[in-house]
């Protein structure tokens, strides 16, 4: 059935954002916690030369993800855009913050705006995650109706949005620490690759442990929900639990090859276990369905011939970009004067 | 509709504030996407020179405009960003009818923003280590993508003027050809008249940065050059575009005859219309507007019989509001485009008689005031078939009243866009000048190298990962 077709590819760019774009989320947060300039410096230097190239084409995700969520699904998302429009406003003010004051953080001089730009793109790297997953959260509880009128705190302020909010947040610090662990290992930086491998396990540790709550939080509150994570999506759950340990046996040996696949692989199967279970619904407690709620078959059809398209060109551009960036052969120039 | 919109006013509802929101949002948005349309040629135009002359000073030129395009790349994304939220954060009545059919453009505007994400990344930091054609070929991407990204966005837009290729049923879209959605009436013109007017903006606009460095006496070939590539780009597109905006207008008259009657200060339709230059609309009346008589009709038709549609074809309710904004963007749209092809026009006849650029202080200025003129035309033009289309949003289909948010606090949401925005703005432009200001010290000694919350440079220790 095309519908399900469609919600697969809107979960599947939701994972692509949630691992590329939510791993430069991450890099915000540890920039934010990396401390004075004496300790701070490698890191953030580190941080810095990953992201930097890479980071607008990861966004790039989020606009595709709105895109297909509201051609495929246009009540749904007519419904969640008014429910939850508090949280999704103090995110996209989030965006514009991180992506300006990112961008000029690189080309002042002076150090106090420096620290100005720096902090506006390391506090909204906090923010953007955390009202994101309350929106997340809002839709898996239950709490988004099919005609709201308003929006309401209740919708998003539910402790199922509070706790995926804060998994959201750790989330992003774990991936951007086993992305960091990685690339400092590559670069054979063994300082900064064991600075990053314990923040990884801490920051994984941590979203096992918010992970778990949720679990425990969403059995009494929404038990529809946890009988689909518990059932038809236990594979899914076993598989992100899995990883999850994989990347802290990894890290606590030392080794550094295969944590990226990993840890991206059990976001995937986070992502698409909250999918499996809540189907067929849209959103849930509402009579909105995959096939009530989603856009005449031809547009369903266009959306799936505009995926494939976009896998077809985007992600051997994608790899280009990677393979180069891996290679260290793209790097922030400050001055043109050696043109 | 109109009493019943002051009334739902009266009572909170958020359609004014949303309107002002998008007009903000979309105002700010729209030069940055200018840059992201059409500079990356202009910096390639640059590049290609300084490849095949081995010409350093092109080659400068170059880099340091694809560091601007850097900055601007950037504050374009995320200002596009707020635009996607907005469409279902201020618009759901409009989504959740329509969404389906404007997913279609938008779709294909994702994969070609993709690219342009990904080449742009790569062009902008390939400057030091990939070869050089390489690198050259790496942003031809991010041009020939910001071509398609506007084509597929004008496609939206163009169909909410000339909605088509799509059946309703209760309410519903029930079918949908994506192919007659792309490709409605209104593409066909709207598409060329946009991408022209980003070319003609960021050409003047960088010109226009060199041509202020020529008054202040910097006469040398850094700035001649970087004077010259822009400028010859936005000088040659600017008859074009008069041309294409002339076809456009007529087909206007013809499709959105009430838009057009709007634009032209037409009452009632008839025969032999005058056009009005400049003047204020008033209760019906134009006052202090100079009006050529037939010239309308001669416009609309080649002969001064042409029956033009006017505004007494509709009921009140259905004319746009606020009629002498509409009529004197329209005027100044066409004004400075006129202005600019003088310009033009000067800066070739001085080429053909002396071989050189114009010595004349006067014309310097004229160069200097064609970058905000461009601006401002464009801005504009989007003024004159934004409001020009109320109170549609998806012409005769669905009015801007219904597509609009019913919840509260957009007056909250909008004050904090406009100071945000603001302050993005002057910080932009802020950033751009001290980059200027910095190459023209030629300053060698790096930034503090991007590495924040550090103490002032001088208690800097020697570090082992000192960047280059």
């Amino acid at each position: 059935m095309i519908a399900a077709v469609a919600a697969g590819i809107l979960l599947a760019g939701l994972t692509l954002y949630a691992a590329l774009g939510g791993a430069d989320f991450g890099g915000g947060l540890w920039d934010l916690l990396a401390g004075g300039y004496q300790r701070g410096r490698a890191p953030r230097q580190l941080i810095d030369d990953t992201i930097t190239p890479v980071w607008e084409a990861n966004h790039v995700w989020l606009i595709f993800v709105l895109v297909i969520f509201w051609t495929a699904f246009p009540p749904a998302f007519a419904a969640v855009m008014t429910a939850a429009a508090l949280p999704l406003w103090l995110a996209a003010f989030g965006i514009v913050l991180r992506g300006s004051g990112f961008a000029f953080r690189k080309e002042v001089e002076a150090l106090h705006w420096q620290r100005l730009f720096g902090a506006a793109f390391a506090f909204s790297s906090l923010i953007v995650p955390f009202f994101m997953g309350t929106v997340i959260g809002a839709i898996a509880s239950g709490r988004v109706p099919a005609n709201p009128a308003h929006t309401d705190l209740a919708v998003w302020t539910g402790p199922t949005s509070l706790l995926i909010g804060a998994l959201f947040v750790a989330v992003c610090a774990y991936l951007a620490a086993v992305f960091l662990t990685q690339e400092a290992s590559r670069r054979g930086d063994d300082r900064l690759r064991r600075y990053f491998a314990r923040r990884a396990a801490i920051s994984g540790a941590i979203s096992g442990a918010l992970s778990l709550a949720t679990l425990l939080e969403v059995r009494s509150s929404n038990p529809a929900l946890f009988h689909g994570l518990t059932h038809r999506a236990l594979p899914l759950v076993i598989v992100a639990a899995a990883c999850g340990l994989a990347v802290v046996a990894l890290l606590a040996t030392g080794r550094s090859r295969g944590l990226r696949a990993v840890s991206v692989l059990g976001v995937t199967a986070v992502v698409f276990g909250w999918g499996v279970a809540q189907y067929p619904a849209l959103l849930p407690g509402t009579g909105l369905t995959l096939t009530s709620g989603s856009a005449p078959h031809p547009i369903l059809v266009t959306v799936v011939v505009v995926f494939v398209a976009a896998i077809a060109l985007v992600v051997p551009s994608f790899l280009l970009l990677f393979s180069l960036h891996g290679r260290q052969l793209l790097e922030a120039e400050k001055h043109a004067e050696k043109g | 509709m109109h009493a019943m919109q002051v009334l739902a006013v009266a009572a909170g509802h958020q359609v004014v504030p949303a309107r002002a929101q998008m007009a903000t949002t979309l105002g700010f948005h729209i030069i940055l996407a200018c840059f992201g349309i059409a500079f990356p040629t202009i910096v390639l135009a640059a590049e290609f020179r300084g490849l095949s002359h081995s010409d350093d000073v092109a080659m400068l030129l170059a880099r340091r405009w694809s560091q601007v395009m850097g900055v601007l790349v950037a504050v374009g994304a995320v200002t596009g960003t707020v635009l996607s939220f907005e469409m279902g954060l201020l618009w759901p009545g409009l989504m959740r009818t329509y969404g389906a059919v404007l997913g279609v453009p938008f779709g294909f505007e994702g994969i070609f923003f993709f690219l342009e994400a990904i080449f742009t990344g790569i062009y902008l930091y390939g400057w030091q280590r990939l070869p050089g054609w390489a690198h050259f070929w790496t942003g031809i991407p991010i041009a020939l993508t910001g071509l398609g990204g506007a084509v597929a966005v004008m496609a939206a837009n163009s169909w909410m003027n000339e909605p088509g290729g799509f059946t309703l049923s209760h309410g519903r879209v029930v079918a949908v050809n994506p192919w007659r959605v792309f490709f409605n009436r209104a593409t066909l013109y709207e598409t060329p008249h946009m991408i022209l007017a980003a070319y003609m903006v960021v050409g003047f606009m960088v010109a226009a940065v060199y041509a202020a460095g020529i008054l202040k006496g910097h006469r040398d070939r850094y700035h001649r050059l970087g004077f010259g590539i822009p400028f010859t780009i936005g000088a040659i597109l600017t008859p074009i575009q008069i041309f294409i905006g002339d076809t456009a207008a007529r087909a206007i008259a013809s499709q959105q005859p009430v838009k057009f009657a709007a634009i032209e200060y037409v009452t009632r339709t008839g025969r032999g219309v005058p056009e009005y230059l400049g003047g204020f609309y008033v209760n019906g009346h134009v006052y202090f507007g100079l009006p050529i008589p037939d010239a309308d009709s001669l416009l609309v038709g080649f002969s001064p019989h042409t029956r033009v549609i006017g505004l007494d074809s509709v009921a009140p309710a259905d004319r746009p509001p606020a009629l002498t904004l509409i009529h004197l963007c329209f005027d100044a749209m066409v004004g400075l485009a006129f202005l600019l092809l003088l310009a033009g026009l000067w800066a070739l006849w001085m080429r053909r008689r002396r071989h050189a650029l114009p010595t004349q202080s006067w014309f310097w200025w004229l160069a200097v005031l064609c970058g905000p003129a461009a601006l401002v035309a464009m801005e504009c033009g989007w003024i004159v078939t934004e409001v020009g289309r109320q109170p549609w949003v998806v012409y005769q289909l669905m009015t801007t009243f219904q597509a609009a948010t019913t919840n509260g606090g957009v007056i909250d949401t909008l004050t904090a866009v406009i100071v945000v925005y603001a302050v993005l703005g002057v910080a932009t432009v802020i950033i751009l000048r001290m980059l200027a200001r910095r190459w023209r010290q030629g300053s060698q000694t790096e930034p503090e190298a991007g590495v924040p919350y550090g103490p002032p440079a001088e208690h800097r220790e020697p570090t082992s990962r000192e960047p280059t």
